[in-house]
């Protein structure tokens, strides 16, 4: 039995205003200042919704030019720049955020947490997000969005005129670095952060998901990354990885984006079956059955999405047996899925379900979904793609997976989550309204696609001719998109319309058994203190918990030193290890963003010095950040959390969540690095003399330097032992070394190539080894700066033998770094030679 | 960009036979005022029969005729398996009805959700991949023996050459003929962006990748006229690149090859000269005179085919004429410059020159 902590009415009363004090939102302007997770999630979803309704108008537009055959409503090159903008912003500016603006919002009540561990990196993602999407949108009213289609395949999208696909390129490169800075966050709060009790099999099944999507995410993105880098460099400076005239492959860029791209789509789907896996439950009136099956399905989802990416290219002439390895993959995942759905039925039928628009939703979702998933199966088969491949059919399959797996299953989420922003309900009538005009006119829109298709209409055609059998087929497409459209008007409506007449207060109006129903409005805490958990379903299970939690009866109470505070617990088990003090509100944030946005949009025009400008600006705004709001040392060593608890404030090394962010961090970073020397030994394969005659960067100058690296990455793992060990002057001297080291194995990096005069602009071959050299030169610049900033931390005595968090993290840093440069160095300096 | 409006050609000077006032050459720049009449001519003459049958649900093809099965015997076992969700789901919110316990809805999970499509993908899988190798066969010895034709995408029309055993080459484009009854290898490539090769009721499409060469085998099973479109996005006007694909009798197949292969008969004409004198032998060749550019389509034998402009007009005088004068407009992207500064009467005597080409 749990002990409280017992306090009087006045002391609650005291704690309460101190927390509210310390997690209060700054008021005018300074309000977009915030960091509060609460906050940042709204934002982040409302942006993803403005996006939404823009790529959804340019839907209509396009329906409308399809309407008749032979339309004249619009041009063909205005036609292209809206499908093209439709799917890049449906995809990256709604899809993907929208999923993270929902975890940000929810995880950390539903944790039972404060906040998430680093919510200025929450606000930095988010205002990365809004300015790269605003941005990339904003191109087709200059007449210069990209025309190539969202997966802009080279060479029509290398060679495309006017700046759109470098807008395309630059500005979604920068909203990945928003997605993985999301992952991060998301990965680290819910391994760390959850409350006390709440071990990782008691997990809201949204966590698990969220879980599985963010490690989807590290994975995923990083490959579109290494593809945009490698596509910039072919536009901006004529590198020829995708012309097949010098070496290159426009394949290659086939690999890359679908690599990423059919992850994206389980990255899309699988948050949506996440919020259907809390809706289920509450409206069953029971637990989810089949816990563990849904659980390991999620997982297995996200494992098997990363092997087929192939069935999107199944028509490029690749061997049959890899179209039978891919095929097969590809029904496969159809299996896992089948498992999640199978799971909510069974708990309706376990349960007595109350009917709800939620519900309506969700159970309609499921209905097209469904549809979806079978013509997947479909198309998954290798000949029936053959006919299908980027026909109509296929416009109608992906529609019906994403609208019915995640456009349904949101609009479910949001009637079923409006009472945490409002504690009032959306109106059922005009949900009720909207899920059959919805439900209706997506089915008249998307489903005559399937036969449109199959009658031979490709997609992507701005217009058609008539009498082959597409006209009514389209006329009709066009009248349910209009419908569809009209329905999601009205859910606009539900939300935004004035509902001071509507009686609030509502905490929990569902009856749900999961912590985020306990947190209110009003109050930007989170959690007033934070419980221990003992069930899937504590508000369900634990007797009292949401008085006990509101009486201040358990962890974090108060905010007596005036700072934000959440607990940091074990993996596995949820002990509680830590407090965790998390950064307030701060302009740096959005200063951040904003230098980096404009670093993306100087370059994007090729405006070389604005581009230093506010890279220097971003640089230096990124550092200041760093010294002021991380690793700080605390003025007591530990303090006391309630029910007779102490925990230590500061943590360093694997057991703090910065060394976990790090790491997860340059997992990613891995990742984008193996696409590189992925693309390297596609080259390879590809030709029979991949190096094309040329010469290569010898054996030498990349030996020297991996000996350089060796070298300083030794200096930097004894500068943090020495540090450790309190030899401070010794730690500063070989930090000091290392910098050096650094220094003098990047120019040996660059005097490989540059030696032998490879001319990027020639070969491929030139070129793949140039981006691997630079690569590594600009992680070794970061590197050297990371050994002068914790020079520079120690000087300060901001880093001391105790407190040593920087070292430890750029220590870890480095252990990638030098991983990079091994790999890099034995590539292009041993791979010719041994061949 | 206004389509319909600008597919109109304002012929009126022309047609009444007489040279082009200024004036009415300006009103030509300007828009298209009097060009309304013929747009509406323009609409009524595109008929089916031209553009040709485009539909994989119509085969008239081995492969199409294979994938048409499995797709109904598809669309019938999805249905049925949809109906048993949804009626699964509609039970589920019913108020009044029994509740099950926990372990007949675990297993329910595992014998619908689990075992049910493991069985039936695996099954479905297996035809699949039985059917994969027999659809596209490649046995190299038998593909000496036949037909081969080369097909070479560019933006935004289609350069064929067939192959045969023994012979010279011949090139033509923008419509594929094939024999009836015989298996015909395609080589498929590309010289620009990426396209695909489609012909719905013959069978899958094949994408054409530059620096790749791709084979397809295709076997028609009856003759017809059919609509083959760019299936993969390859620019402004992707829209608007279709070929003509034509299924013959073997030996009607053959005498018309033969005639392809012949050089082009054309009478000496204004028409034949304004070609040369304008410079369109740069860019096109037809094989008999001194147009011998690679850059744009073979012209040899232009006026027997369905369509011009790769599928884009029906194949007239008027159509032709037009798309000499504005081909930008015609063909958004498209490489050729517009000839619309020349004399009507010019640009008509080309037309009709190269209609005559047979």
């Amino acid at each position: 039995m749990i002990v409280g902590n017992d306090f009087s009415l006045r002391e609650r009363r005291a704690q309460e205003k101190r927390l509210r004090a310390v997690w209060a939102n700054p008021s005018g302007w300074r309000y977009w200042t915030s960091v509060n997770n609460f906050q940042v999630g709204l934002w982040y979803a409302s942006a993803a919704f403005a996006f939404m309704l823009f790529a959804g108008l340019l839907a209509l537009i396009m329906r409308a030019q399809l309407a008749v055959p032979e339309n004249d409503l619009i041009s063909a090159g205005f036609y292209n720049q809206a499908f093209t903008l439709h799917g890049t912003v449906m995809m990256f500016l709604f899809a993907v955020p929208i999923f993270e603006a929902v975890a940000i919002f929810l995880l950390p009540p539903m944790l039972g947490a404060r906040e998430l561990p680093f919510p200025r990196l929450g606000a930095f993602g988010f205002w990365s997000f809004f300015l790269g999407g605003v941005f990339v949108c904003g191109s087709i009213l200059f007449d210069s969005a990209p025309t190539s289609g969202w997966f802009m395949y080279p060479p029509l999208a290398t060679k495309e005129p006017g700046y759109g696909a470098d807008i395309w390129l630059l500005g979604l490169s920068f909203i990945e670095v928003a997605s993985i800075a999301a992952a991060v966050e998301i990965i680290v709060g819910i391994m760390k952060c959850r409350a006390p009790g709440m071990r990782i099999n008691l997990m809201p099944l949204f966590a698990w998901y969220l879980l599985v999507v963010a490690g989807m995410i590290l994975f995923a993105f990083p490959p579109l990354i290494a593809g945009d880098i490698l596509f910039e460099m072919e536009r901006m400076f004529d590198w020829p990885f995708f012309d097949a005239s010098r070496g290159g492959d426009p394949i290659l860029w086939q690999h890359l984006f679908w690599i990423f791209g059919h992850p994206e789509v389980y990255i899309i789907f699988l948050p949506a079956i996440a919020l259907m896996a809390m809706i289920v439950p509450t409206f069953a009136q029971r637990p989810i059955v089949g816990y563990p099956w849904i659980v390991l399905a999620a997982v297995g989802t996200g494992f098997i999405s990363f092997g087929l990416w192939v069935h999107h290219m199944f028509a490029t002439g690749l061997p049959q047996i890899s179209l039978a390895f891919f095929s097969a993959a590809s029904e496969a995942v159809a299996i896992p899925t089948g498992v999640q759905i199978f799971v909510f039925i069974a708990t309706m039928l376990a349960g007595r379900v109350i009917f709800s628009v939620p519900m309506l939703f969700g159970i309609g979702g499921i209905a097209v979904f469904v549809i979806g998933g079978l013509t997947g199966v479909m198309v998954a088969l290798a000949p029936f793609d053959w006919q299908a491949h980027d026909s109509y059919f296929i416009v109608a399959h992906l529609h019906y997976v994403l609208i019915g797996g995640m456009l349904f299953p949101i609009v479910a989420g949001i009637y079923y989550y409006y009472p945490l922003i409002d504690s009032k309900r959306l109106s059922n009538r005009l949900g009720k309204i909207a899920f059959w005009l919805m439900f209706a006119g997506f089915n008249v829109a998307f489903f005559p696609m399937h036969l449109t298709g199959l009658r031979g209409m490709p997609r992507r055609v701005f217009t058609y001719p008539a009498g082959i059998g597409w006209d009514w087929l389209n006329l009709v497409s066009t009248i349910g998109a209009y419908v569809f459209a009209a329905s999601v008007l009205v859910v606009v409506y539900d939300v935004l319309r004035p509902k001071h007449r509507q009686p609030g207060g509502e905490i929990n109006p569902w009856n749900a058994g999961t912590l985020e129903w306990i947190s209110e409005p009003e109050e930007n805490w989170g959690v007033r203190s934070i419980p221990i958990v003992e069930s899937r379903y504590p508000l369900w299970d634990q007797k009292d918990l949401v008085r006990r939690i509101n009486e201040g009866d358990f962890y974090l109470p108060d905010a007596e030193e005036g700072k934000r505070e959440g607990l940091v617990t074990s993996v596995l088990d949820a002990r509680p290890l830590q407090v965790l003090r998390v950064g307030g509100t701060s302009y740096v944030t959005i200063v951040s963003a904003a230098s980096l946005g404009m670093v993306f949009v100087a370059l994007t025009f090729h405006w070389w010095w604005t581009a230093l400008v506010f890279g220097v600006a971003a640089f230096a705004s990124i550092l200041y950040w760093l010294w002021t709001g991380t690793s700080e040392i605390p003025e007591k060593p530990q303090k006391d959390v309630g029910l007779g608890l102490t925990l230590p404030i500061y943590a360093s090394g694997p057991n703090s969540v910065g060394w976990w962010a790090m790491f997860i961090t340059m997992v990613g970073d891995g990742t984008a690095f193996a696409s590189l020397v992925f693309g390297y030994f596609f080259y390879w394969t590809i030709h029979g003399d991949f190096t094309g005659g040329l010469a290569g960067p010898g054996a030498f100058w990349p030996l020297l330097s991996l000996a350089f690296f060796a070298a300083a990455w030794g200096a930097t793992v004894a500068a943090r032992a020495l540090n450790q060990g309190n030899r401070t002057d010794l730690a500063r001297a070989s930090l000091a070394a290392g910098c050096i080291l650094t220094i003098a194995g990047s120019l040996a990096a660059f005097l490989g190539p540059w030696s032998h005069t490879m001319e990027p602009t020639a070969h491929v071959y030139a070129a793949i080894v140039w981006i691997l050299v630079i690569w590594l030169l600009c992680h070794a610049a970061v590197g050297a700066v990371m050994q002068l900033y914790c020079l520079a931390r120690s000087f300060a005595g901001r880093m001391t033998a105790e407190y040593d968090g920087d070292i430890r993290n750029v220590e870890l840093y480095w252990h990638f770094l030098v991983l990079t440069a091994v790999v890099t160095l034995l590539v292009i300096g041993l791979f010719p030679k041994v061949l | 960009m206004p389509i319909l409006r600008a597919r109109a050609r304002p012929t009126g000077a022309a047609e009444k036979g007489g040279a082009l006032t200024l004036a009415s050459r300006r009103a030509r720049n300007n828009g298209s005022q009097s060009g309304r009449r013929l747009c509406v001519a323009f609409l009524t003459v595109t008929s089916v029969p031209a553009l040709g049958q485009a539909s994989a649900l119509d085969p008239a093809g081995a492969e199409a005729s294979s994938i048409a099965t499995l797709f109904w015997a598809m669309v019938v076992g999805g249905a049925l398996l949809w109906l048993f969700v949804v009626s699964l789901m509609l039970y589920g919110i019913r108020r009044r009805r029994r509740v099950h316990d926990e372990w007949t809805a675990g297993r329910l999970i595992f014998w619908a959700g689990a075992v049910f499509p493991v069985v039936t993908l695996f099954l479905l899988l297996g035809y699949a991949l039985w059917l994969m190798p027999q659809l596209r066969p490649w046995a190299p010895a038998q593909a000496a023996a036949t037909l081969r034709i080369e097909v070479e995408g560019r933006q935004f029309w289609w350069r064929a050459v067939y192959h045969r055993p023994g012979d010279q080459p011949v090139v033509t484009a923008n419509e594929i003929r094939l024999p009836v009854g015989e298996r015909v290898e395609f080589t498929l490539t590309s010289s620009d962006v990426i396209h695909s090769f489609w012909i719905p009721p013959l069978g899958g499409k094949m994408d054409m990748i530059p620096g790749r060469t791709n084979r397809l085998s295709i076997l028609a099973t009856k003759p017809g006229t059919f609509r083959g479109p760019c299936a993969e996005f390859c620019g402004a006007s992707h829209a608007l690149m279709a070929f003509s694909a034509i299924s013959m009798e073997p030996e009607a197949f053959r005498s018309w090859l033969a005639a392809e292969a012949g050089p082009a008969r054309p009478q000496p004409s204004d028409g034949a000269r304004l070609f040369v004198e304008n410079g369109c032998g740069a860019c096109h060749t037809i094989r008999g005179t001194a147009a011998s550019g690679e850059v744009g389509p073979d012209l040899t034998h232009v006026g027997s085919r369905l369509m011009i402009g790769a599928g884009t007009l029906p194949n007239t005088e008027e159509a032709i004429a037009r798309f000499i004068a504005e081909p930008d407009v015609v063909k958004p992207g498209s490489t050729m410059p517009p000839f619309r500064m020349l004399p009507e009467t010019e640009i008509r005597a080309m037309a009709a020159y190269l209609k005559a080409l047979q």
